[in-house]
Protein backbone atom coordinates (compact mmCIF):
# COMPACT_ATOMS: atom_id res chain seq x y z
CA UNK A 1 0.00 0.00 0.00
CA UNK A 2 1.53 3.69 -1.09
CA UNK A 3 1.06 6.27 1.25
CA UNK A 4 1.19 9.48 0.73
CA UNK A 5 1.64 12.23 3.54
CA UNK A 6 2.06 15.71 1.65
CA UNK A 7 -0.10 17.48 3.51
CA UNK A 8 2.32 16.18 6.66
CA UNK A 9 5.08 17.20 5.23
CA UNK A 10 4.31 20.50 3.61
CA UNK A 11 3.06 21.68 7.32
CA UNK A 12 6.30 20.26 8.75
CA UNK A 13 8.53 22.50 6.42
CA UNK A 14 6.72 25.67 7.88
CA UNK A 15 5.87 25.21 11.19
CA UNK A 16 9.78 23.69 11.76
CA UNK A 17 11.00 27.66 11.13
CA UNK A 18 8.97 28.72 13.81
CA UNK A 19 9.62 26.65 15.75
CA UNK A 20 13.35 26.89 15.64
CA UNK A 21 12.86 30.44 15.95
CA UNK A 22 10.84 30.41 19.10
CA UNK A 23 13.49 28.46 20.58
CA UNK A 24 15.73 30.87 19.70
CA UNK A 25 13.70 33.71 20.89
CA UNK A 26 13.26 31.18 24.37
CA UNK A 27 16.82 31.36 24.12
CA UNK A 28 18.06 34.83 24.02
CA UNK A 29 14.87 36.14 26.33
CA UNK A 30 16.04 33.46 29.46
CA UNK A 31 18.00 36.10 31.05
CA UNK A 32 14.89 38.25 32.07
CA UNK A 33 11.72 35.93 31.28
CA UNK A 34 11.42 32.38 31.52
CA UNK A 35 13.09 30.21 29.41
CA UNK A 36 16.75 29.50 28.75
CA UNK A 37 19.02 27.40 27.81
CA UNK A 38 18.00 24.03 28.46
CA UNK A 39 14.11 25.09 27.06
CA UNK A 40 15.46 26.40 24.26
CA UNK A 41 17.35 23.27 23.57
CA UNK A 42 14.35 21.21 24.65
CA UNK A 43 12.10 22.99 22.04
CA UNK A 44 14.69 22.64 19.28
CA UNK A 45 15.31 19.32 19.63
CA UNK A 46 11.15 19.21 19.07
CA UNK A 47 11.49 20.76 15.94
CA UNK A 48 13.84 18.78 14.25
CA UNK A 49 11.59 15.69 15.86
CA UNK A 50 9.05 17.07 13.86
CA UNK A 51 10.85 17.25 10.70
CA UNK A 52 12.31 13.31 11.92
CA UNK A 53 8.33 12.07 12.05
CA UNK A 54 7.37 13.84 8.86
CA UNK A 55 10.35 12.59 6.68
CA UNK A 56 13.02 9.60 7.45
CA UNK A 57 15.84 9.44 9.44
CA UNK A 58 18.64 9.65 6.63
CA UNK A 59 16.74 12.98 4.62
CA UNK A 60 16.90 14.59 7.90
CA UNK A 61 20.69 13.69 8.34
CA UNK A 62 21.30 14.91 4.59
CA UNK A 63 19.34 18.20 5.93
CA UNK A 64 21.54 18.76 9.08
CA UNK A 65 24.66 16.99 8.72
CA UNK A 66 25.47 16.83 12.77
CA UNK A 67 27.44 14.81 14.34
CA UNK A 68 25.04 14.91 17.59
CA UNK A 69 27.92 13.85 20.02
CA UNK A 70 30.44 16.39 18.62
CA UNK A 71 27.47 19.02 19.34
CA UNK A 72 27.83 17.32 23.18
CA UNK A 73 31.78 17.94 23.50
CA UNK A 74 31.05 20.98 22.14
CA UNK A 75 28.70 22.63 24.67
CA UNK A 76 30.56 20.34 27.54
CA UNK A 77 33.87 22.66 25.73
CA UNK A 78 31.57 26.08 25.76
CA UNK A 79 30.50 26.30 29.27
CA UNK A 80 33.74 24.65 30.43
CA UNK A 81 35.84 27.75 28.99
CA UNK A 82 33.77 29.88 30.16
CA UNK A 83 33.75 29.30 33.67
CA UNK A 84 37.40 28.45 33.29
CA UNK A 85 38.09 32.24 31.93
CA UNK A 86 37.77 33.84 35.34
CA UNK A 87 40.39 31.71 37.19
CA UNK A 88 42.70 32.51 34.22
CA UNK A 89 42.23 36.35 34.91
CA UNK A 90 42.74 35.78 38.72
CA UNK A 91 38.97 36.16 39.94
CA UNK A 92 37.60 32.62 41.60
CA UNK A 93 36.00 29.96 39.49
CA UNK A 94 32.73 30.84 37.95
CA UNK A 95 32.88 34.66 38.49
CA UNK A 96 30.98 36.16 35.03
CA UNK A 97 31.61 39.63 33.76
CA UNK A 98 28.91 42.12 31.66
CA UNK A 99 29.19 45.20 30.44
CA UNK A 100 26.85 48.02 28.62
CA UNK A 101 28.00 47.91 24.67
CA UNK A 102 26.65 50.08 21.70
CA UNK A 103 26.14 47.68 19.16
CA UNK A 104 25.27 49.17 15.64
CA UNK A 105 21.56 48.13 15.05
CA UNK A 106 20.24 46.90 18.39
CA UNK A 107 21.78 50.20 20.17
CA UNK A 108 22.72 49.58 24.13
CA UNK A 109 22.87 46.28 24.58
CA UNK A 110 23.80 44.81 28.05
CA UNK A 111 26.18 41.71 26.96
CA UNK A 112 26.47 38.95 29.72
CA UNK A 113 29.16 36.17 30.24
CA UNK A 114 26.40 34.02 31.04
CA UNK A 115 24.76 33.75 28.49
CA UNK A 116 27.88 32.04 26.96
CA UNK A 117 27.73 29.32 29.75
CA UNK A 118 23.95 29.01 28.67
CA UNK A 119 24.74 28.47 25.10
CA UNK A 120 26.95 26.06 26.40
CA UNK A 121 24.02 24.28 28.12
CA UNK A 122 21.93 24.62 24.68
CA UNK A 123 24.44 22.36 22.86
CA UNK A 124 24.12 19.43 25.01
CA UNK A 125 20.22 19.77 25.64
CA UNK A 126 20.20 19.39 21.77
CA UNK A 127 22.79 16.58 21.66
CA UNK A 128 21.62 14.30 24.11
CA UNK A 129 18.21 14.43 23.05
CA UNK A 130 18.97 14.08 19.40
CA UNK A 131 21.20 11.12 20.11
CA UNK A 132 18.93 9.16 22.10
CA UNK A 133 16.55 9.64 19.93
CA UNK A 134 18.77 9.00 16.87
CA UNK A 135 19.91 5.82 18.49
CA UNK A 136 16.37 4.05 19.51
CA UNK A 137 14.89 5.02 15.96
CA UNK A 138 17.80 3.25 14.06
CA UNK A 139 17.27 0.02 16.03
CA UNK A 140 16.29 -2.47 13.02
CA UNK B 1 -17.28 39.48 39.22
CA UNK B 2 -14.78 39.41 36.52
CA UNK B 3 -13.19 36.62 38.91
CA UNK B 4 -16.25 34.89 39.85
CA UNK B 5 -16.89 34.37 35.69
CA UNK B 6 -13.07 32.92 35.17
CA UNK B 7 -13.64 30.24 37.97
CA UNK B 8 -16.82 29.54 36.41
CA UNK B 9 -15.11 29.02 32.85
CA UNK B 10 -12.40 26.98 34.96
CA UNK B 11 -14.64 24.65 36.73
CA UNK B 12 -16.36 24.31 32.70
CA UNK B 13 -12.70 23.48 31.14
CA UNK B 14 -12.26 21.24 34.28
CA UNK B 15 -15.78 19.29 33.62
CA UNK B 16 -14.46 19.15 30.07
CA UNK B 17 -11.74 17.83 30.91
CA UNK B 18 -12.70 15.17 33.16
CA UNK B 19 -15.71 13.98 30.45
CA UNK B 20 -12.72 13.69 27.30
CA UNK B 21 -10.99 11.45 30.51
CA UNK B 22 -13.36 9.35 30.27
CA UNK B 23 -13.45 9.19 26.30
CA UNK B 24 -9.42 7.87 26.99
CA UNK B 25 -10.18 5.47 29.36
CA UNK B 26 -13.69 3.92 27.66
CA UNK B 27 -13.05 4.60 23.63
CA UNK B 28 -13.44 1.46 21.88
CA UNK B 29 -10.28 2.18 19.48
CA UNK B 30 -6.91 4.19 19.54
CA UNK B 31 -7.77 6.80 17.19
CA UNK B 32 -10.60 7.82 19.55
CA UNK B 33 -7.35 8.21 22.51
CA UNK B 34 -5.38 10.07 20.42
CA UNK B 35 -7.98 12.50 19.80
CA UNK B 36 -9.20 12.71 23.09
CA UNK B 37 -5.36 13.35 24.42
CA UNK B 38 -5.18 16.13 21.73
CA UNK B 39 -8.41 17.83 23.05
CA UNK B 40 -7.09 17.59 26.87
CA UNK B 41 -3.97 19.42 25.33
CA UNK B 42 -6.15 22.53 24.14
CA UNK B 43 -8.27 22.00 26.99
CA UNK B 44 -5.19 22.60 29.86
CA UNK B 45 -3.95 25.27 27.29
CA UNK B 46 -7.22 27.10 27.51
CA UNK B 47 -7.49 26.58 31.77
CA UNK B 48 -3.07 28.18 31.69
CA UNK B 49 -4.18 31.45 29.83
CA UNK B 50 -7.39 31.41 32.66
CA UNK B 51 -4.93 30.74 35.44
CA UNK B 52 -2.49 33.29 34.06
CA UNK B 53 -5.46 35.84 33.89
CA UNK B 54 -6.67 35.22 37.55
CA UNK B 55 -2.74 35.29 39.14
CA UNK B 56 -2.37 38.49 36.97
CA UNK B 57 0.44 37.56 35.53
CA UNK B 58 2.39 37.17 32.14
CA UNK B 59 5.19 34.75 32.79
CA UNK B 60 2.86 31.44 31.60
CA UNK B 61 2.50 32.56 28.27
CA UNK B 62 6.01 30.46 26.88
CA UNK B 63 4.23 27.26 28.92
CA UNK B 64 0.82 27.74 26.66
CA UNK B 65 3.06 27.74 23.29
CA UNK B 66 5.29 25.20 24.21
CA UNK B 67 1.76 23.28 25.90
CA UNK B 68 0.51 23.73 21.96
CA UNK B 69 4.00 22.54 20.28
CA UNK B 70 4.43 19.78 22.53
CA UNK B 71 0.39 18.29 21.77
CA UNK B 72 0.84 18.94 17.92
CA UNK B 73 4.03 16.47 17.63
CA UNK B 74 2.69 14.06 20.55
CA UNK B 75 -0.54 13.57 17.94
CA UNK B 76 1.36 13.62 14.94
CA UNK B 77 3.89 10.83 16.28
CA UNK B 78 0.67 8.96 17.74
CA UNK B 79 -1.24 9.30 14.21
CA UNK B 80 1.78 8.26 12.47
CA UNK B 81 1.88 4.89 14.78
CA UNK B 82 -1.54 4.02 14.50
CA UNK B 83 -1.20 3.94 10.45
CA UNK B 84 2.46 2.80 10.09
CA UNK B 85 3.30 1.32 12.73
CA UNK B 86 6.46 3.27 13.43
CA UNK B 87 7.39 6.47 14.21
CA UNK B 88 10.67 7.20 13.43
CA UNK B 89 11.00 5.26 9.91
CA UNK B 90 14.92 4.08 8.98
CA UNK B 91 14.43 5.14 4.62
CA UNK B 92 12.71 6.78 2.48
CA UNK B 93 11.05 4.37 0.50
CA UNK B 94 7.42 5.07 0.31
Amino acid sequence: MKTNDVILQFTAKIVFFMIFFYAVHIFFAGHYTPGGGFVGGLVTASAIVLLIIAFDIKTVQSIIPINYIYLVAVGLIIAGATAAFSMIMGKPFFTHYFDYFNLPILGKTSLHTAALFDLGVYLVVVGVTMTIIQTIGEDE
Amino acid sequence: MKETILLIALTLFMVAIAILLYRVIMGPSMPDRAIALDTIGVNLISAIAIVSILLKTKAFLEAILILGILAFIGTIAFSKYIERGVIVERKGDS
